[in-house]
């Protein structure tokens, strides 16, 4: 089993990585990286009543999904979507917990409704006016891994290009402490059956038994570790060094996500 | 490029759990019986004017010790579901088919363990906040939490996630795994749903004022909104062999669409819900004449229920016979999908026709043909209707092979 796909844009947001661009260039310069605070947008592409109720992961999954479409070049309404991640709105997770702790245990209607893990799928369609299909997985620490396999299935049996993002942010205490997301990350890929002049690489991958690739840089390193997203950063820097590369992911038990990366001209 | 098109498959095992029974015979009875399982809230102290769909045996199930880390609610609920109708038999015997690399794992919930962690949030440590140390967030909260676990215990290692898409979590389980079949990453799966009560959907839709203060009353003309229920329901899908017992129930279409329009409130013209079902149609090549049954979507708000029957006039027509078994468990969320795939593959075996229970007087204005009385016909394809919060929808087709 192999699937195959071509990465027609790249998006990213975390500590130190703005954005793609500067997140390749840093990639391609070893020991640049600097894990300085990253500013999240706000998803100025919202209804402004939607915008209101949107925390800080929604605005981070939205932005890095906005970056990869950029590149792209793609009508982002026709695009069928996969998001990934871990935990949801975990800082709405705790309001929610807290207020239910004690009487009057009262909920406000928001927070309910950014209760479900599929909302930053749910703000994105609204965004953008995507009708398409739309999954949102969770794998726990494979939850990116997850989400890459399900938008290559989408890839190989559509046969349309499909867009995935992942994206973790910290749970607040006392959570945070069964939990320890180190930092906000996100990241967007959207993939694509066939080759097209803004190409950046042919991806293939295929499950295999395998520990995922460890990053030479002690500082990106702690960042992959960090956050579950961030288990997306091997490939993420394979994709910016535009040379043949085979990658692992870090997939369920013992198992990763072998991806082999071909750039194109 | 044209789709591949993915091969139909059958329900080689399929189990559910309900308010209206553990177990398909139960759950059959009572369908048969038009036995409903709602009855007033009295669960974890919630003060909330509202009935449930509850599976009292839930509580109380064990765990085997060597899974204690994953000891909630929630994953009693699917142990109690697993070992009904040999369903953790049936799973094990295709590992040793296909090889345990080889079946996935894929099911939907809307708040997995959440209960555990409201819980633990009325036990912090007064000195510094923390929870309490017995809290296990990855094995109980966590949204992974119950295919972790399942996946284990069926001793299954091939790829796994939760599907989260609200309401209509376990019925794109089905979309999920039938795609990764066809794309040979798998031949196998267990999907299904499983969501069981919680404080946080109880006041959650309390403070949308949806919940309705007495049961349910989907399509009637008096429905005041939806009753809260749980469920596990589980289904093992492989690819359909050449040769099958004519009852054996297939699954041969699956539909999706985003509403794009609000995160919690549906398209009012139901456009969303529109075109889930002509996909789901589309994908299983049959004409909405040949439907003989519509398992609604029918959570009993005034919303849902009028945007829903706008997108069953557009799609199927006026005359399609159709229910909401809501009615009889409540709305399980994140395992209502699964649990309505698992009750319309019973009533094709069963060929029965389930009324829709709670509803005295059916909305005329909704125009659709609502059973308010159980009808015995012969069924050969039948439509499940699942929404969820995010605009998201997801429609299946099931069909006997005969």
């Amino acid at each position: 089993m192999s699937l195959g796909a071509y990465v027609e844009g790249v998006g990213v947001l975390g500590p130190g990585l703005p954005d793609w661009r500067e997140a390749a260039r840093i990639f391609r310069d070893p020991g640049a990286y600097r894990p300085t605070a990253s500013e999240v947008p706000a998803p100025s592409i919202l209804p402004v009543a939607e915008r209101r109720r949107t925390g800080r992961v929604v605005r981070l999954a939205l932005a890095v999904a906005l970056d990869a479409i950029r590149g792209a070049g793609i009508d982002p309404a026709q695009l069928p979507s996969v998001f990934a991640s871990s935990g949801g709105d975990g800082a709405n997770c705790h309001e929610i917990c807290t207020a239910l702790a004690e009487p009057p245990r009262e909920l406000s209607p928001t927070r309910f409704t950014n209760s479900v893990h599929n909302l930053v799928a749910g703000y994105w369609s609204i965004a953008v006016g995507a009708m398409r299909p739309s999954q949102t997985l969770c794998a726990y620490d494979a939850s990116f891994a997850a989400g890459l396999l399900e938008a290559l299935v989408g890839v190989a049996i559509e046969r349309e290009p499909v867009l995935l993002v992942g994206y973790d942010a910290p749970y607040p205490q006392p959570l945070h402490a069964t939990r320890p997301i180190a930092a906000e990350f996100g990241v967007a890929l959207v993939l694509a059956p066939r080759p097209t002049a803004r190409s950046i690489a042919r991806i293939d991958a295929s499950i295999a038994a395998g520990e995922a690739q460890i990053l030479d840089d002690a500082p990106l390193e702690a960042l992959r570790r960090g956050a579950p997203a961030a288990r997306s950063l091997p490939l993420l820097a394979a994709l910016a060094l535009g040379m043949p590369r085979v990658t692992t992911v870090e997939y369920l038990d013992s198992d990763g996500l072998r991806v082999q990366v071909s750039p194109c001209d | 490029m044209d789709p591949t098109p993915c091969a139909p498959l059958v329900l080689a095992a399929f189990t559910a759990t309900s308010g209206i029974g553990v177990g398909n015979a139960a759950t059959l009875a009572s369908l048969r019986t038009q036995r409903g399982g709602l009855r007033p809230c009295d669960f974890d102290g919630a003060d909330v004017p509202t009935w449930v769909g509850a599976v009292d045996a839930a509580g109380a199930q064990p765990l085997p010790p060597e899974w204690h880390r994953y000891d909630c609610r929630n994953n009693r609920l699917a142990e109690l579901a697993l070992g009904q109708d040999g369903l953790l038999e049936r799973v094990r015997a295709a590992a040793g088919r296909h090889g345990r690399q080889r079946i996935g794992v894929f099911l939907g919930t809307s708040t997995s363990g959440i209960l555990e962690t409201e819980r633990a949030y009325r036990r912090r440590e007064p000195a510094d906040g923390a929870l309490p140390p017995d809290f296990d967030y990855r094995g109980t909260h966590n949204a992974f939490s119950t295919v972790d676990y399942l996946r284990g215990r069926c001793g299954l290692a091939g790829p796994a996630a939760t599907v989260c898409a609200a309401c209509a979590s376990s019925a794109k389980v089905f979309a999920v795994a039938r795609r990764m079949i066809a794309a040979d990453v798998i031949d196998a799966a267990l999907v299904g749903g499983v969501d069981s009560l919680c404080l946080t959907t109880l006041y959650g839709f309390h403070s949308l004022q949806l919940l309705a203060p007495g049961p349910c009353r989907p399509f009637d003309a008096a429905r005041d909104g939806l009753s809260i229920g749980e469920a596990a329901a589980f289904a093992l899908l492989e690819r359909a062999p050449s040769s099958l017992d004519p009852d054996a129930v297939l699954l041969l279409g699956t539909g999706e669409s985003s509403d794009a329009h609000h995160m919690s409130t549906p398209h009012p013209e139901g456009l969303g819900a529109r075109i889930a079902i002509e996909r789901a149609l589309g994908d299983a090549r049959l004409d909405a004449q040949a439907i003989d049954y519509l398992n609604l979507h029918g959570t009993g708000t005034p919303s849902n229920d009028r945007a829903e029957s706008r997108a069953v006039l557009a799609t199927c027509g006026a005359s399609v016979p159709c229910s909401s078994t809501k009615g009889a468990t409540g709305h399980t969320l994140g395992a209502a999908g699964a649990l309505e795939a698992v009750l319309s593959s019973l009533c094709l075996g069963a060929g029965l026709l389930p009324a829709g229970l709670g509803t005295a007087q059916v909305d005329a204005a909704l125009g659709v043909n609502y059973l308010t009385g159980n009808r015995p016909a012969p069924l050969r394809r039948v439509l499940s209707n699942s929404f969820g919060f995010g605009g998201a929808n997801c429609c299946l087709v099931l069909g006997t092979a005969g």
